[in-house]
């Protein structure tokens, strides 16, 4: 079952025509043309669509907290930031399919009353920005995108913002800082940004992947979207599939596929015929699972049963060779490099994990570390300015969690009782 | 703009931009610093950002950082003396599918062997 996929294959469907001739552009014309605002934020809500950059929030009633009062100037922010790591989905629809993106983006502003939209991408995204670049330059050429689109009296005026590289960007007060020019740091909540977001306007911020739902949510209608997945998991999922498998890459797949399937069938199975010994279901950020869970559904309310989140579907497969404290290391120095700085509990949180783990994988551990790796964990975890700072307690909590004893053999052991690898 | 021009972004420069965006030199300077992309010292012609973060690591991105920093004869972080190579270890650059991933110039070299990165040292070397 493939949505968002279903048609990179075509040859040159980054260009305009290529596109058209396939239906594109169709669902943005029926938008504008037969439909009211409302009724597209409407079919949108209906259609059960949540978001895909990691939270899951539901999509039209985020759309439907911009305020009614047309005079206020309000803007659509694409989050193209995709810096979890695991996940590597946005980079490929942007690649492939660009005016997919372009599609449902403008839909969003026509629901929303946006005239103005930004497409947040990292820095190291050059190679899709410039294919979003000459989709949208020959979108507009065409006049496609721009003013009185399809006739009608709406409008939208798109830009390309590159960031340049920085992780907290992707949280969404941050990535409006940084489109003002600021360092990005996040800001308090409330106002929240459909309140007061970009230049102090009402906000909505969505993620690659939810946006280039859109248009197949308006051409095909939201019962049909609602019937794929589960009951409150709609839609299709991209997971990007990465570490001991043997064919990692992006699969589009149904909400609440099984985590075997997925692995099993999709991926091409454990590199070298192993077991697997965890995974990480949704980018670093979200509590490992075991090989005790891979029946578990891929979908919003299963993974968070299990104990993790499905969030950006950044699936990270761990085999029974890999050493979990050097992973949970490696994951780690991520969080302690991308800390911006701002509040107290992250900034020397993540450092201190980092020192901490350093010297269990060195074999200098002792053993009251990892009673101090989880009190510092949760001191991080709800504590921090934002999400970042829970993020980097997880994958120490939930390692300690289901692989205790991997630590404290370190410990008594004074060695790491794994080989330095290289699974390629 | 100014790191296109100069290679990275020395301070009278900055200052000067945060004059035209009508900030403060501070803001400009924090904004500057802040992200990995910028630099604030002079780089060397070719950044080599080879990613070290999960994904990678499992599929050899450090031994390939290793590699290089042998075949440069720098360390991480270092530039060669005739200015051609900056050796750098950088977080998820977002290809995990296609790991160990670099990233030199804007363009993404993906799994990677110690032949392709000798192949595509000498590439660099002929266009300097």
């Amino acid at each position: 079952m493939r949505v968002l996929f279903e048609h990179i294959d075509i040859p040159d469907i980054d260009r305009l025509e290529v596109y058209r001739r396939g239906g594109g552009y169709k669902a943005l014309e029926k938008a504008v043309r037969e439909m009211t605002p409302e009724q597209v934020t409407e079919a949108v809500t209906a259609s059960g669509l949540r978001g895909r950059g990691g939270a899951g929030f539901p999509t039209g009633r985020k759309w439907s907290f911009i305020p009614k009062d047309l005079s206020l100037r309000r803007y659509l922010c694409c989050n193209a930031d995709e810096s979890e790591p695991g996940t590597f989905k946005d980079r490929e629809l942007m690649l492939r399919n660009p005016h997919q993106l372009l599609e449902g983006i403008a839909i969003a502003c026509y629901a929303i009353g946006a005239e103005r939209a930004f497409i947040y991408i990292r820095g190291e995204y050059a190679e899709p920005a410039d294919k979003l670049k000459t989709a949208l330059d020959e979108a507009v050429e065409c006049g496609i995108l721009g003013g009185r689109i399809f006739g009608s009296d709406f409008g939208v005026e798109i830009s390309i913002v590159r960031g340049a590289g920085a992780y907290i960007c992707g949280e969404e007060t941050a990535l409006l800082n940084s489109i003002e020019g600021l360092r990005g740091e996040p800001r308090l909540r409330p106002p929240f940004p459909a309140v007061k977001g970009l230049y102090e306007s009402p906000t909505v911020i969505n993620n690659v992947e939810t946006l280039s739902n859109v248009p197949h949510i308006i051409a095909n209608g939201a019962e049909w979207f609602a019937s794929i997945g589960t009951a409150k998991s709609t839609g299709t999922k991209i997971f990007s599939v990465s570490g001991c498998v043997n064919k990692p890459g992006n699969y589009e797949l149904p909400m609440g596929v099984s985590a075997r399937e997925l692995i099993f069938e999709h991926a091409g199975g454990i590199k070298g015929g192993g077991h697997v010994k965890a995974f990480i279901p949704g980018g670093s950020s979200t509590p490992m699972l075991t090989s005790k869970h891979l029946d578990v559904a891929l979908d919003f309310e299963s993974v968070a049963e299990a104990g993790s989140m499905l969030g950006s579907a950044g699936f990270i497969v761990l085999s029974e060779e890999v050493c979990i404290v050097r992973a949970v290391l490696n994951m780690a120095r991520f969080y302690a490099h991308e800390s911006c700085g701002k509040c107290t509990p992250c900034r020397e949180g993540t450092g201190w994990m980092v020192n901490m783990l350093e010297s269990i994988e060195a074999g200098s551990g002792r053993s009251d570390h990892i009673a101090r790796l989880v009190d510092i964990a949760n001191n991080i975890n709800g504590r921090s300015f934002c999400a970042l700072g829970d993020a980097s307690a997880q994958p120490v909590l939930s390692s300690i969690k289901h692989f205790r004893e991997e630590y404290e053999e370190h410990i008594s052991q004074r060695r790491c009782p794994y080989p330095s690898w290289s699974f390629s | 703009m100014v790191q296109g021009e100069y290679g990275y972004l020395p301070e009278e420069a900055v200052c000067e931009v945060s004059e035209i965006l009508g900030m403060s030199s501070a803001d400009a300077l924090a904004a500057a610093s802040f992200y990995t992309m910028y630099s604030t010292a002079p780089q060397g012609k070719y950044v080599l950002d080879v990613c070290v973060t999960l994904s990678c690591s499992l599929m050899g991105g450090e031994h390939l950082l290793g590699y290089l920093s042998n075949k440069l004869g720098i360390g991480v972080g270092e530039t060669t003396p005739d200015g051609l190579f900056t050796l750098r270890a950088v977080q998820c650059l977002g290809s995990c599918g296609k790991a160990p991933v670099m990233m030199v110039g804007g363009r993404y070299y993906d799994e990677l062997t110690p032949e392709k990165i000798d192949a595509l040292l000498e590439e660099l070397r002929k266009n300097r």
